[in-house]
């Protein structure tokens, strides 16, 4: 009997193993719109960069500069957002690429940014980007839902990426972040020069 | 009879049909074409290692300002090389940042900082150049420049850890040696540059 059965495991474990063409989509999760939105922003370089270059700066800072972009951020991200899910403009990869050189050089830099400029700087990204992400929402005819998951996702981050970088006070520790600085904006340099050679 | 399930198994395996389970076709192309592609030419690994080698030997802040700067410096290169702007003599300026680094770790040279920098900083230009002119069409340029970007960043940890053995007698001497190691490897690029 021990034959046939390991037969039987044989070709079941070989069927298993043939895969057809998996029509997936990697837009959505299959759990609706607020996951879909959640897994965008933690699954799409575009915005998941700039909101950690952005989280990495406030950190640096310290914790003020780190409430101050946790709560302005994902408020003007949703802003943004609605702005673009009402407008329906055009996206540019530029604006991407602008927001990686200038967040990236300054945390490179250690910038040493006043409260009001650290605002500014949250109050930007999150309109650019949120602005970015709701025109692209409003094309294939999602909703705001999606787009409050996007923002509970910035939101997250922020807290997470600031908080890791608050208490380090080693100087090695804080020179990593600043070398994560200089990638991000060297990325952004990349990038702008793939925007303009595609005219993007 | 035993060896039947396992020719079946090994049968079917050999012949699976790849699954399409990705809508995007090329992101992760991008990303691992970019990661490679630092590493694909020894003149710019050992360039890139003999930047973390001095960077290790002249301490701080040299260690960690050589490595903050050549990745910045190497895209603002590498945005020329893409937008087609021509740098005569890259591959010469390649071969010459190996000889030099090669050298400077060879001798322990205690350069000023600001001269360490705007050394690094200039083949960090002609690095970047050649890198922008080979960058390959239709990969995601986001994910590519990640990849691209890490991968030489990583270079440059791999100089400075392996550099930290400076502390040593034993290690100073081990880290001339390499330096000694990449100028002749140097000699060798620019050998074949000119011919």
């Amino acid at each position: 009997m021990r034959q046939p059965h390991r037969m039987v495991a044989a070709i079941g474990l070989a069927l298993v193993s043939c895969p057809s063409g998996a029509e997936a989509h990697l837009v959505t999760t299959g759990l609706g719109p607020l996951y879909d939105g959640l897994l965008h922003a933690a699954l799409t370089p575009e915005d998941l960069v700039p909101v950690l270059a952005l989280a990495l700066l406030a950190g640096l800072r310290g914790v003020t500069h780190g409430r101050r972009a946790l709560f302005v951020l994902p408020v003007a991200w949703l802003l943004g957002g609605l702005i673009g899910l009402a407008v329906h403009g055009g996206v540019s990869p530029r604006w991407t690429a602008l927001s990686f050189v200038l967040l990236g050089g300054l945390v490179a830099a250690d910038a040493r940014l006043s409260l009001g400029a650290t605002t500014l700087l949250a109050a930007l990204l999150g309109l650019g980007h949120g602005y970015l992400n709701g025109s692209a929402l409003a094309q294939p005819g999602l909703g705001a839902v999606e787009l409050l998951g996007i923002v509970a996702a910035v939101f997250t981050l922020v807290a997470l990426g600031a908080s890791f970088v608050v208490p380090l006070r080693a100087v090695w520790a804080r020179v990593v972040v600043r070398v994560a600085g200089s990638w991000i904006a060297a990325i952004g340099l990349l990038l702008v020069g793939w925007a303009i050679r595609s005219g993007a | 009879m035993r060896r039947a399930p396992a020719l079946v198994l090994l049968a079917v395996l050999v012949l699976v049909a790849p699954a399409h389970a990705h809508v995007e076709q090329g992101q992760a192309a991008g990303f691992f074409n970019g990661l490679e592609h630092p590493l694909s030419g020894l003149d710019h690994v050992l360039a890139m290692i003999a930047v973390g080698l001095w960077g290790a030997q002249l301490g701080a802040p040299a260690l960690w300002l050589l490595p903050v700067t050549f990745p910045m410096v190497m895209a603002l290169g590498g945005m020329a090389g893409l937008l087609g702007v021509p740098l005569p003599g890259v591959e010469i300026g390649i071969a010459a940042s190996a000889i030099l680094l090669g050298l400077a770790v060879m001798s322990a040279l205690r350069a000023p900082l600001g001269a360490a920098v705007a050394l690094v900083g200039l083949f960090g230009i002609f690095h970047g150049h050649a890198h922008g002119t080979e960058l390959p069409a239709g990969q995601s340029a986001l994910l590519y420049s990640m990849g691209f970007v890490m991968a030489t960043g990583c270079l440059h940890g791999v100089g400075i850890a392996v550099g930290l053995i400076h502390r040593w007698t034993w290690g100073q001497g081990l880290l001339r040696a390499a330096g000694a190691v990449v100028a002749l490897a140097g000699v060798f690029f620019m050998w074949r540059a000119i011919a």
